[in-house]
């Protein structure tokens, strides 16, 4: 497979990396997120989540439906800190 | 903070029958869409809806928004609409945040409706980055919401009915469509369509995929190749040709992240589109008060879509205490509708994967 093949657009992985990462033994979701940043980006593992996932089926052999998904956490896009800031000054102690 | 009664998330086909359902039943509600206009993919639908007259067929998608959001003014002092407007995080404590614009807002409500819709899928073939190659969505909102003409050649990837409408408003926007390609071995969408846009001259080649996609600055051929039934590529098959834009409509996925930071029971459902919220018969998940309607259930039509919100609008506001004058009837009526609207030979996946996600019957 040729190497430009992009899994994560955000953070510009291919999928010759991403199988790399698997063969050495990263064969959760998370665990290729924490080493690679892939689904840190914008989209949030919008896009790229599932073709991981397809990655890991093919190699391991487990199916898709067996495999973890990434853990969700807020928030779901990026915002300001500032703008948490400001939200909870305007918000007072309920914030 | 602000006191909200039911916030209902995303305001496309679900959210908005969800809110008219909501509000008409006697709750105050509060609807958030991180567009600035409300109707999620209706806006840029301009064909006309199958299904029965109930769910607007024969209506164009951009008239069935107006027809919504009309019904929806004449309730306006019981709903806040907040467009601009992004979930951001669901909390265990019932709290949600939002941001709207630059300002990051706290609301605590009693219930909330998920309609946050799916997003689509995308493909790994060599090259899959390069300027050209879209989502079906994005032309859509590039011709259909902005009249701008994606390219010249397109080749589409995809013969579901979204693949197949797509190719067919390209046509009509005077943009040629080399051909539509799909990895199964059947065409997915509706042959009514396919049958209109093979009278037009495009080739449907079923079994076949995206080998390669080549180009410099930005797409100029595509290679195809055939898939044999076990999916694996036959050798000796390749075909290129020339194309400005691949446009990808290979399915799409429940947008669900809220409900999982919110730890609702969700479960992998290829037939739905991937991981799906459980739910029962009012589109309750497996935390109380958390409601679904849409395609982030389960990725169906934008009719079954309506109709959900409809039936998860009347039960999310009776949950909370505001029962309809027609409760009953108007539930019973939802639920056949849902029914018919599954009932065909079409429909065997979707009625498969619903078995998986619907927990058993409550009373109500």
């Amino acid at each position: 497979m040729s190497k430009n093949t992009t899994i994560c657009r955000c953070s510009d992985i291919s999928k010759e990396e991403i199988r790399e990462l698997i063969s050495q033994g990263y064969t959760t979701l998370e665990e290729i997120k924490r080493i690679s940043r892939a689904g840190m980006g914008p989209c949030q593992g919008r896009t790229c989540g599932q073709l991981i996932l397809r990655e890991i089926s093919s190699i391991t052999g487990k199916k898709m439906g067996e495999l973890e998904n990434f853990n969700n956490r807020p928030p779901a896009i990026g915002i300001k800190i500032s703008d948490i800031v400001k939200g909870a000054e305007e918000n007072g102690k309920n914030c | 903070m602000e006191t909200v009664e039911l916030l209902i998330i995303g305001a496309g086909p679900a959210g908005l029958c969800a809110a008219i359902s909501a509000v008409s039943s006697g709750a105050k509600v509060m609807l958030v869409d991180r567009n600035d206009t409300l109707g999620g993919q209706l806006i840029k639908q301009t064909h006309m809806f199958f299904g029965s007259e109930k769910q607007y067929a024969a209506t164009r998608g951009t008239d069935i928004t107006k027809i919504l959001l009309a019904e929806i003014e004449k309730y306006k002092e019981n709903i806040k609409i907040y467009k601009n407007t992004t979930a951001l995080g669901m909390y265990e404590d019932g709290v949600v945040t939002l941001a709207r614009n630059d300002k990051y807002i706290k609301v605590k409500p009693k219930a909330i409706i998920v309609a946050t819709g799916a997003s689509e899928k995308v493909l790994a073939f060599p090259n899959n980055d390069l300027p050209g190659i879209y989502g079906a969505g994005a032309v859509q909102t590039l011709m259909n919401v902005y009249g701008v003409k994606p390219g010249n050649k397109v080749l589409m990837v995809g013969a579901g009915n979204i693949g197949l409408i797509v190719s067919y408003q390209l046509m009509q926007a005077g943009v040629k469509v080399e051909a539509i390609i799909d990895a199964a071995p059947e065409i997915g969408g509706y042959l009514v369509h396919a049958s209109k846009i093979r009278r037009l001259g495009v080739p449907i080649y079923t079994s076949h995929i995206v080998k390669e996609a080549i180009g410099l600055d930005y797409l100029e051929k595509a290679v195809l190749i055939e898939v044999d039934e076990k999916w694996q590529k036959v050798r000796g098959t390749e075909k290129e040709i020339d194309v400005d834009v691949m446009c990808i409509s290979v399915g799409l996925t429940p947008l669900t992240e809220l409900l999982m930071q919110k730890g609702c029971e969700v479960k992998y459902v290829p037939e739905l589109g991937g991981l799906v919220p459980t739910r029962n018969e009012n589109y309750e998940t497996s935390i109380d008060n958390i409601f679904v309607a849409g395609d982030v259930s389960g990725v169906e039509e934008a009719s079954a879509a309506m109709v959900e919100g409809y039936l998860a609008g009347l039960c999310a506001a009776d949950k909370i205490g505001f029962r309809h004058d027609d409760f009953k009837k108007l539930k019973k009526d939802y639920i056949e509708q849902l029914h018919s609207l599954r009932a065909g030979p079409e429909s065997d996946k979707i009625r498969g994967g619903i078995a998986k996600i619907e927990r058993r019957a409550q009373d109500v």
